[in-house]
């Protein structure tokens, strides 16, 4: 309930359309509600009086009543419309918004999988309940108490029958819809879980199909699928029961309203055509809580969505942001003292968020500007978590990461990661063109510029290579190119913007050697001097590097050049044999 | 123009014919829905007849005969318990049946996944085929089920209606019969127009849920380029598309029920209009007027329902016909019926004459002849996109060859089971792809009735097991499907003892130790040279210390082998192999 009350809001712009629906439907029930005392005219001053002009004119207020009923509800149904979509469609743009702006500490909180749930099929649960709700909730009370009303107008000691009725049915309905609210959400859960199932056998299909697992998943995918429906079924059976339920309790009225009916007729206090009428509006009110118990249900499932789907704005988005914006005042004054390094790392520790233990441990460094700092350590050492801190990805939980002087929290995230070119360990494109994906590094960048930066990372047979060059398509998560070609194509990317900071995070894995080689000479030989991290396993790949950080198990194991680390630290001459036996062979002969 | 709506018309009814084979299964649930569906009409029927007799007894003061109405009330309340059990017996029957048709096609499809050519998964947005097994199947239920539940009753109160009629009075029936076609005509015109402005509907979301999955799902790198705004407008140019077209299509289909219902106001006034002058005349009393009338909203209140069903149904088939083109996707060529399982391989492995394309314009391995024999050391090395992983789908049989042949002992491996095959080679690839689930069940994917000792012992041996005690709960430690919190390392080290657990005869390894730092690779490679002994591998990896001690370098370049041999003998030809290897030396 309250997840829908969060949501709301992206209704705010169809003011209008969300009352007039409801207020044309209102028209079309009031209208209809007539119909039945036009009825009660022809049979008693009709037919009794044998007026023939009389039920003409009364078949003539039907036909009337009927058009004006068209129009309300067409005019309704338009603005109901109109209010969903609108309202679906912005509350989708907000959702999309707010998983943008999450930051990684989130992002590895929230499963992909349920995200693109609650994107799709949770917003378009939601969109058909306000689309439902607009065109009902009111129409449907209305037509129940104003037939309830009108039965009042005609007979008091009848009228009575229905003010027992409708709270019987209220209670009915009610009952039913909140027993089976919560298990809607378990079916929903269940769903979630035969999508996840579905997607990893998309991804993982080589893996599936090696191990020959196929009947195995079938199996898998068959359990999960049979759960799913023994739930769909019991939520079934209980909403089953509201229709039986309630044409019971109206017709039981019914039997008491003949029975009373008969009653007065005989005492001379109502006529029988009058009866006719109160019967026509208890028929009218079974019509109209058939389709009350259906919008109910429509709404419970929209209710149990909207809350997934709030649940997700939930998730905090920046906070970090929030506290930068307000520590950039503060920060103006005390920052750069011209003697300060180009980046320092200042005794930062790092705990992730949900962690135990400390991932990074008094990591302390300093970096001149132009030069090329490998980074270097086992797997788990916290490589990747030192390269994270740059662009600010996570913060530092303790000591400071400072660039030029001023501690990076202090740095506007747009303006910090402007600066730097991050070539990510796994190698993604997005589906558009070679063109479109360069351009994610300059928006703005000339052909020339991305030609530039394709050289640079050592790309352009991979770009000419294929048909249409820069406009050569690229598949969704650039599938259809190997993992080398990607590999390039991500390190153009980085390149384009010209970075001041050039990151590679394991990037170079998939290139062999002379073409990781050559990458690096190239990036060497540019001018005004990037500033570039190598993360590496490859000793080859970082030896010629200014500074070498060596990491083990978050904590810093030395830092030095090859040289240096060669003679003095243990855990970089263990790497560095590992990869060079000969040498080792060598220095020990 | 007219011709494509007689090819979507015919397109809607093969899809129907599909369906109706799905639920023709379940033909015993079905007929007793359809009986019961005859009970309930019936039954509601009767009703307004009782009614309509108690209204005639209601002729004036002092006239009225108390024990007649209370005999008829009691009857009454008979038919409507009777119909309420059946109600409910017939919707709980409706449920069984759409729950397990929707169940049949789930699976249909999925094991259409299993059976698909890689070729499929490797150029179609996974996202677009997740949205037909799930989106498309959950709007197809609803539609299904509305189907049922309403459609039968509908068509059978019509007829049981019409039927009840003719029996009271022939006059006013003909005046019902002759305008209801009208409200058929609306809904046939309305449901033919939103057809496809539903289907429009169907593929933009298609497209939105594509481009969700993936900014979604690297979502770090969107950020890492600042890229959040970029995205969020193109996300808005297809939801500003999305909901010109939703608006389309609801509103449209949303004019069904008001105009149907317009007709049905028009019956009914008819009925008592002309009902009324009947009535005059002495042709038909009150009770049966009033019966009369409740009947001509019986009547048209099914064509009502059947319209909204029917927009919801098109709507359906329309989702069923994206579910089913994917049911009905070329499968991979099965297995040949005499296909020969191939038990535990010697390993001799001969490839001849072997040319490849993804795509038959680019053909891009010519002519490749390898012979290894039994427990040989096979190493491919070569530039980026030289075709190296080509060469294990052709292996591993996810693609197959277009001339030429690849034999293992001896025998086309087309003519072994893809099954056996696939379990003589023990793989890991450089993607690391792990599941949502325990460590456990990921070690044991290959062997799952592996013990207890077996697993540790297979996690030692791919060094995963020191890190795998210290996550929380160790080998039960639940990861998601990216792998979570695991460094790239890590899920290398999982996807390395899951081969070991299982041991086959022959192996692969893509670049299979690329994330793992060199001090642990030396101690994987050690433990990998144990397994490979006397075991055929294949080993592509860049890195040219892991391969220096192959029996066979195959050294490739654009599809093709260019150099053939031993380190030694390589090194000594001073050729394109020689160069690659002296080139990390060379910066120096």
């Amino acid at each position: 309930m309250s997840g829908m009350k969060k949501l709301l809001k992206y209704l705010k712009d169809y003011k209008k359309e969300t009352v007039l629906a409801p207020l044309f439907k209102l028209l079309e029930a009031f209208f209809e509600l007539l119909v039945p005392l036009a009825v009660a005219g022809i049979i008693d001053r009709g037919i009794e009086g044998a007026d023939k002009g009389y039920i003409g004119l009364m078949g003539g207020c039907m036909v009337l009543l009927a058009v004006i009923g068209l129009v309300a509800a067409v005019t309704a149904q338009f603005f109901a419309a109109k209010a969903a979509v609108g309202f679906a469609t912005k509350l989708r743009q907000a959702l999309f918004d707010h998983i943008q702006d999450l930051n990684f500490t989130n992002i590895d909180k929230a499963g992909t999988s349920t995200m693109i749930t609650r994107m799709t099929s949770d917003i378009n649960q939601v969109q058909n309940g306000v689309n439902m709700v607009l065109r009902l909730f009111l129409r449907s009370p209305i037509v129940v108490f104003g037939a309830m009303i009108m039965a009042f107008t005609i007979d008091v000691k009848s009228a009575l029958v229905f003010a027992v009725a409708i709270p019987v049915l209220a209670v009915v309905v009610m009952g039913i819809t909140l027993y089976t609210i919560p298990l809607y959400k378990k079916v929903q859960a269940a769903l979630d879980r035969v999508l996840s199932t579905a997607r990893e056998n998309l991804t993982g299909v080589r893996v599936i199909r090696a191990f020959h697992r196929e009947e195995l998943e079938k199996e898998r995918f068959h359990e999960e699928n049979i759960y799913l429906v023994h739930l769909q079924q019991f939520v079934g059976k209980i909403s089953a029961c509201m229709n039986p339920a309630t044409y019971i309790i109206v017709n039981a009225a019914t039997i008491v309203l003949i029975y009373t009916g008969a009653i007065q007729v005989n005492v001379g206090n109502l006529s029988q055509g009058e009866v006719v009428a109160i019967l026509n509006y208890m028929s009218q009110i079974l019509v109209e809580l058939v389709k009350l118990a259906n919008l109910i249900i429509t709404i419970t499932k929209a209710l149990a969505c909207a809350d997934r789907v709030a649940a997700v704005f939930e998730l905090q988005p920046q906070s970090a942001t929030e506290e930068k914006a307000v520590a950039v005042d503060n920060g103006q004054t005390k920052t750069h003292s011209a003697n300060a390094p180009f980046m320092e790392f200042d005794h930062v520790s790092l705990t992730y968020k949900g962690a135990g233990a400390e991932t990074l441990q008094d990591i302390h460094f300093t970096v001149n500007k132009g030069d090329t700092i490998g980074v270097i350590g086992g797997t788990g050492s916290g490589k990747s978590s030192v390269i994270n801190l740059i662009p600010g990805f996570y913060q530092a939980t303790e000591g400071a990461v400072r660039l030029e002087g001023r501690d990076l929290k202090e740095i506007p995230e747009d303006e910090l990661r402007a600066r730097i070119g991050v070539v990510p360990q796994k190698a993604v494109l997005f589906k558009g063109t070679i063109r479109s994906n360069l351009l994610w590094g300059k928006p703005d960048a000339t052909d020339e510029e991305l030609w530039q930066a394709i050289d640079l990372a050592q790309a352009r047979e991979v770009v000419e290579g294929k048909d249409g060059k820069l406009d050569a398509k690229i598949a969704q998560n650039g599938r259809n190119l190997s993992g080398g070609q990607r590999q390039r194509l991500t390190i153009a990317r980085a390149l384009v913007r010209k970075p001041e900071i050039l990151i590679l995070d394991d990037s170079a894995s998939a290139l062999d050697y002379a073409t990781d080689a050559k990458l690096r000479t190239a990036i060497k030989s540019l001018d005004g001097g990037i500033t570039t991290f190598i993360v590496s396993q490859r000793a080859s790949s970082i030896r010629h590097a200014d500074k070498i950080v060596v990491l083990d198990d978050g904590e810093l194991a030395g830092v030095g050049t090859h040289e240096e680390l060669l003679a003095s630290c243990e855990v970089y001459q263990e790497i560095y044999y590992s990869q060079y036996p000969e040498e080792k062979g060598q220095k020990q002969a | 123009m007219s011709k494509t709506i007689d090819n979507q018309k015919g397109r809607q009814g093969a899809t129907l014919k599909k369906i109706l084979r799905y639920i023709s299964k379940y033909w015993f649930a079905v007929g007793l829905s359809i009986l019961l569906a005859v009970a309930v009409v019936v039954l509601t029927l009767y009703i307004p007849i009782l009614t309509g007799d108690a209204v005639d007894l209601l002729l004036g003061q002092g006239l009225v005969d108390m024990d007649a109405i209370l005999y008829i009330l009691k009857k009454i309340g008979i038919a409507v318990l009777l119909t309420a059990v059946a109600q409910w017996v017939m919707n709980t029957c409706n449920n069984f049946i759409t729950y397990h048709v929707v169940r049949d096609i789930r699976e249909a499809a999925f094991d259409k996944l299993q059976k698909l050519p890689l070729q499929y998964m490797d150029t179609h947005s996974h996202g677009d085929v997740v949205s037909r097994v799930i989106a498309d199947v959950d709007t197809f239920a609803d539609g299904l089920l509305m189907g049922f539940t309403q459609l039968f009753t509908g068509v059978l109160t019509i007829f049981g209606t019409l039927g009840f009629m003719l029996m009271t009075n022939v006059p006013i029936t003909l005046v019902v019969v002759c305008i209801t076609p009208v409200s058929f005509l609306v809904a046939r015109f309305i449901a033919k127009k939103t057809f496809s402005m539903f289907k429009e509907q169907s593929e933009t979301r298609g497209e939105q849920t594509a481009l969700i999955e993936e900014m979604v799902g690297n979502l770090k790198v969107v950020k890492t380029f600042s890229r959040e705004e970029a995205v969020k407008e193109q996300f808005a140019e297809i939801n500003g598309r999305l909901e010109k077209c939703s608006l389309r299509a609801i509103f449209y289909s949303s004019l069904t029920n008001p105009c149907t219902r317009f007709v049905n106001s028009l019956v009914y006034a008819g009925v008592g209009v002309f009902g009324a002058f009947i009535a005059l005349s002495g042709g038909i009393s009150v009770g049966r007027l009033s019966c009369f009338l409740s009947y001509a909203n019986q009547y048209t209140k099914p064509f009502n329902e059947i319209s909204s069903v029917v927009t919801e149904l098109q709507n359906a088939i329309a989702c069923a016909g994206r579910i089913f083109d994917l049911i009905e996707e070329e499968p991979q060529v099965p297995d040949g019926e005499d296909a020969k399982v191939l038990g535990e391989a010697n390993g001799a492995v001969t490839l001849t004459d072997v040319d490849f394309q993804y795509v038959p314009e680019k053909p891009l391995i010519r002519d490749f002849n390898l012979e290894v024999a039994s427990g040989k050391r096979v190493a491919i090395v070569g530039p980026t996109g030289c075709g190296k992983t080509t060469v294990i789908n052709l292996l591993m049989r996810f693609y197959d060859v277009n001339e030429g042949s690849i034999k293992v002992d001896g025998t086309d491996i087309r003519d072994y089971t893809r099954g056996s095959l696939r379990a003589n080679y023990g793989m890991v690839l450089q993607e690391t792809w792990l599941r949502a689930g325990t460590i456990r069940d990921n070690i044991c994917m290959g062997k799952p009735d592996a013990t207890e000792e077996e697993m540790i012992a297979a996690a030692k041996a791919a060094h995963a097991h020191s890190f795998i005690k210290r996550l929380p709960e160790g080998y039960d430690t639940v990861i998601t499907e990216d792998g979570g919190s695991l460094s790239q390392g890590q899920k290398q080290l999982l996807c390395i003892a899951r081969v070991m657990l299982c041991l086959p005869p022959m192996l692969i390894l893509d670049e299979a130790t690329s994330s793992i730092d060199t001090r642990t690779e030396l101690k994987i490679q050690n433990a990998f040279a144990r397994m490979m002994e006397g075991r055929t591998s294949f080993i592509v990896a860049h890195r040219l210390s892991t391969i220096r001690e192959a029996d066979i370098i195959l050294v490739m370049k654009d599809g093709n082998i260019i150099e053939q041999g031993n380190h030694e003998t390589l090194l000594a030809q001073n050729g394109f192999y020689a160069n690659l290897y002296n080139s990390q030396f060379a910066l120096s």
